[in-house]
């Protein structure tokens, strides 16, 4: 097999050490051990409460030069990454790796902490807003590296993300550190993400809101693993963490591509009773899980399991009886965050459990469907969901590349073309998902199947679905909006995208 | 396939590029761009502008294309049907038709344009929306009046207002209009087309209303959204065992001719011309619909 990105990684990269690169979805394996934090000892009546964050990062030994991470479960509510690195930048650190889940808009601030040399490397998911654009801008020396959920639990396990000290904000904890992703301030369901990070960081410190009495049980993060808890007047805003009622698009062009993508899930052979699904949070993709539930009750079809970010139409569906079991990384919206303490079969895993393609089986590996969008695929079926049409950053790498490669089925639903800017093209400005773990493409004008699928390409015919291919999806979109011009990039590298299996996919560079 | 189906006509705002764009991408049977009421008078030429290139540079398939233009009596109607003939819409729609004279004056000005662009004269259709009590007191002159004229629709909000009431769930107050144009279009051997349903949220009501529509006899109905094209469809698609019968009795009928036979029966029924046609109107529907 060969794959479709040949020629975007150069020999070197400035700031990044070792280059291997990406040949197929499962060609680079694991060697080693695990790596591990330190032995550490507390002792009876030894205490773990601090008075502040000032008081953390000093117990904690931050040194210049240190890497230090974070959680996204707040999303766009998040206070604490923000709070620790002014007080880092404000006690006069410099040289700091942040190795965050991922960033979100909330979080463009930390640009004046990148631009006072606070902080010197970035490893993360995604990066937006300003930040992104400094970045894309050229304004780092070293290049940031993307990874994906899965990734990042790998580069973490294998030590290629070696945490010197985590804070990770949590709703509600006991004075010993039993963390929970519901509290009475804030609630933002699971920790997934920050589990990992509880687990491998040589410290860790825990910021709440809510310090509860001991011990708070059950707890996603447990005091075994928790050097110190510092309660702060706020963790994060509850709007921008949990968003309200999840609403349905009414979207015609959006309700379109979904009612497409679910008729290709149904025609497909993976849809029979105990098959597994997962759909993103964007207004095609929860349309999907609705117009599914209409097929699984009329064809009597129950799912064993739906996994990834959880959303409401999920949470319905599980407790209509549809799905037995939610696996739950990232809980997106507040009826979810609810859903997971209420429902004893709607379980909190993490990035690892969720995704990492060198473990003993990750979840992703048992998922039959997953519904992906994009913000440009390609002709080979690469998926770019990083970068815009400007070449600028302003997007996550996320569970896209994982949940690609591990499950039977992955359908990119997108529009053929957004505004002016098209979305089916020659060839991607960033691969995040290669071509060859990518199956399916649904937009409104019709359906391209990967040619590799030859099955899928025999299931789905004659079934009425609007079957083109998509080179002739890419031509229609250049007859809408003609072929966009080239974007000119200077020989600098942004930022490393690393497959989830450690090796380089692609690489971002600087806009001109 | 047979006679054209024209169970939705999606409408349209001219003025919306990307809906004009886009617009054929749902599946409705015809298309009908507005530059009528939906366009502020600010806007009446750019949309005529927009619309005209729409249908001439987007490859809008078998998908029929309908303007609907504002009335001769205003200042934008001649501009209006002049650009629209030239573009090539399949069918100029005239609002407010009140007489037979409405359609005969819009025709000549369609004419005049075919002739002076060199098409075929007649190319060009026409349909009328009825929408006052006088319209519907000469429902069959307007559907008479031109060789041109497709169809004839209710456009029931202005009548209703008309009329000194407003519309109903039931739409007992339009049963009379429906009725009327409905006979006027069967006895001119044209389409008729139902009103718009408003309310894009309730799909129940709408169904309900689109049930009764089929049931009086029409053949498609105005809609506002690209939601409501799957309902209706799904309601004026035949369900297996009307295919199934109508097979039955174009099979017998066709081997009653074979033989020389007059009148058959099918499964004890006896099979006579209007069970043939209602066959023949069941598989055309069945034809496009995705069962």
């Amino acid at each position: 097999m060969t794959n479709s990105v040949e020629g975007r990684i150069p020999d070197s990269i400035k700031g990044y050490e070792e280059i291997r690169n990406y040949l197929e979805p499962f060609e680079k394996g694991p060697t080693g051990r695990k790596a591990g934090p330190l032995l550490k000892q507390v002792k009876p009546g030894e205490n773990k409460v601090l008075e502040n964050i000032e008081e953390a990062i000093i117990k904690s030994g931050l040194k210049d030069g240190m890497t230090i991470s974070f959680h996204h479960h707040f999303r766009n509510g998040d206070y604490v990454t923000n709070m620790v690195m002014n007080k880092i930048a404000e006690m006069g650190f410099k040289n700091i790796s942040i190795a965050p889940s991922s960033l979100t808009t909330v979080h463009e601030v930390l640009l004046t902490h990148v631009e006072s040399g606070v902080i010197t490397n970035i490893y993360t998911s995604g990066v937006r807003g300003k930040l992104a654009e400094a970045i894309s801008n050229g304004i780092m020396e070293n290049p940031v590296v993307i990874r994906s959920h899965g990734g990042r639990g790998r580069a973490i396990e294998a030590g290629e993300i070696k945490i010197d000290i985590a804070f990770l904000g949590v709703p509600s904890s006991d004075e010993y550190g039993n963390a929970s992703g519901r509290g009475s301030k804030t609630i933002c369901g699971s920790l997934g993400y920050a589990r990992v990070d509880a687990e491998y960081a040589d410290t860790v410190v825990l910021v709440t809101d809510d310090l509860v009495a001991y011990p708070n049980f059950p707890a996603s993060i447990s005091q075994t693993k928790v050097d110190y808890v510092v309660k702060v007047d706020s963790i994060g805003d509850v709007k921008g963490i949990a968003s309200g009622a999840t609403r349905y698009t009414k979207n015609p062009k959006e309700l379109l591509i979904a009612q497409n993508a679910c008729k290709v899930i149904v025609n497909s052979g993976y849809f029979k009773n105990g098959f597994s699904f997962q759909t993103g949070s964007g207004g095609s993709s929860l349309a999907v899980t609705r117009f599914l539930k209409e097929e699984m009750k009329s064809k009597g079809v129950k799912a064993a399991f739906a996994l990834g970010g959880i959303t409401k139409p999920m949470v319905e569906l599980h407790e209509e009886g549809f799905i037995d079991n939610l696996f739950d990384t990232q809980t997106f919206d507040i009826d979810s965050c609810q859903s997971i303490i209420r429902n004893p079969n709607h379980h909190e895993i993490d990035a690892c459990m969720y995704a990492n393609p060198h473990n003993k089986g990750c979840i992703a590996n048992k998922l039959d469907v997953v519904i992906l969008s994009a913000l440009e695929i390609d002709t080979d079926f690469n998926v770019n969901v990083i970068t815009g049409s400007d070449g600028v950053i302003r997007g996550a790498s996320g569970g896209h590349s994982d949940t690609a490669a591990a499950s039977s089925l992955s359908i990119i639903v997108a529009p053929l073309v957004r505004g002016r800017i098209p979305t089916v093209v020659d060839r991607v400005n960033t691969v995040i998902t290669p071509g060859e773990t990518v199956d399916v493409l649904v937009t409104e004008r019709g359906i391209a199947i990967n040619p590799r699928r030859t099955d899928l390409i025999e299931r789905l015919k004659d079934k009425g679905l609007p079957i083109t291919t998509v080179e002739e999806l890419s031509n229609m979109a250049k007859d809408i909006v003609g072929k966009p011009k080239t974007i000119q990039y200077t020989d600098k590298i942004v930022a490393v995208v690393e497959y989830r299996d450690g090796s380089i996919i692609d690489v971002i560079r600087q806009v001109k | 396939m047979g006679k054209r189906l024209r169970r939705t006509m999606l409408y349209v705002p001219g003025s919306n590029p990307s809906m004009l764009a886009d617009a054929h991408i749902y599946g409705a049977d015809s298309l009908m761009f507005d530059l009528e009421d939906s366009i502020s008078l600010l806007e009446k030429d750019s949309a005529r502008l927009l619309v005209y290139n729409a249908i001439k540079s987007i490859d809008y398939g078998e998908t029929e294309i309908v303007v609907r233009i504002n009335g001769l009596d205003t200042p934008y109607g001649q501009s209006d049907i002049e650009a629209m003939v030239r573009a090539g819409a399949d069918v100029i729609r005239l609002p407010k038709t009140g007489t037979a004279q409405d359609v005969i004056d819009v025709e000549k000005v369609i004419e005049d344009i075919e002739i002076k662009i060199g098409k075929p004269v007649g190319t060009t259709k026409m349909m009328g929306a009825i929408e006052s009590p006088l319209g519907v007191i000469n429902a069959m002159e307007i559907a008479t009046a031109s060789p041109r004229m497709i169809g004839i629709a209710l456009g029931a909000e202005d009548f209703v207002t008309n009329m000194k009431t407003k519309r109903s769930p039931e739409g007992v107050e339009l049963l009379y209009a429906r009725s009327k144009i409905l006979i006027a279009a069967r006895a001119a051997g044209i389409y008729a087309l139902d009103t718009v349903f408003s309310n894009v949220n309730d799909e129940e009501g709408f169904r309900n209303e689109v049930k009764l529509i089929k049931q009086l006899g029409f053949d498609g109905k105005s809609i506002i959204n690209p939601r409501q094209i799957a309902p209706v469809h799904e309601i004026y698609t035949p369900t297996q065992k009307e295919i199934e019968d109508a097979k039955q009795v174009i099979r017998a009928i066709e081997e009653a001719e074979e033989k020389g036979l007059g009148v058959i029966s099918v499964n004890g029924k006896m099979v006579d011309k209007p069970i043939v046609e209602r066959a023949e109107r069941i598989l055309e529907l069945a034809n496009v619909s995705t069962v």
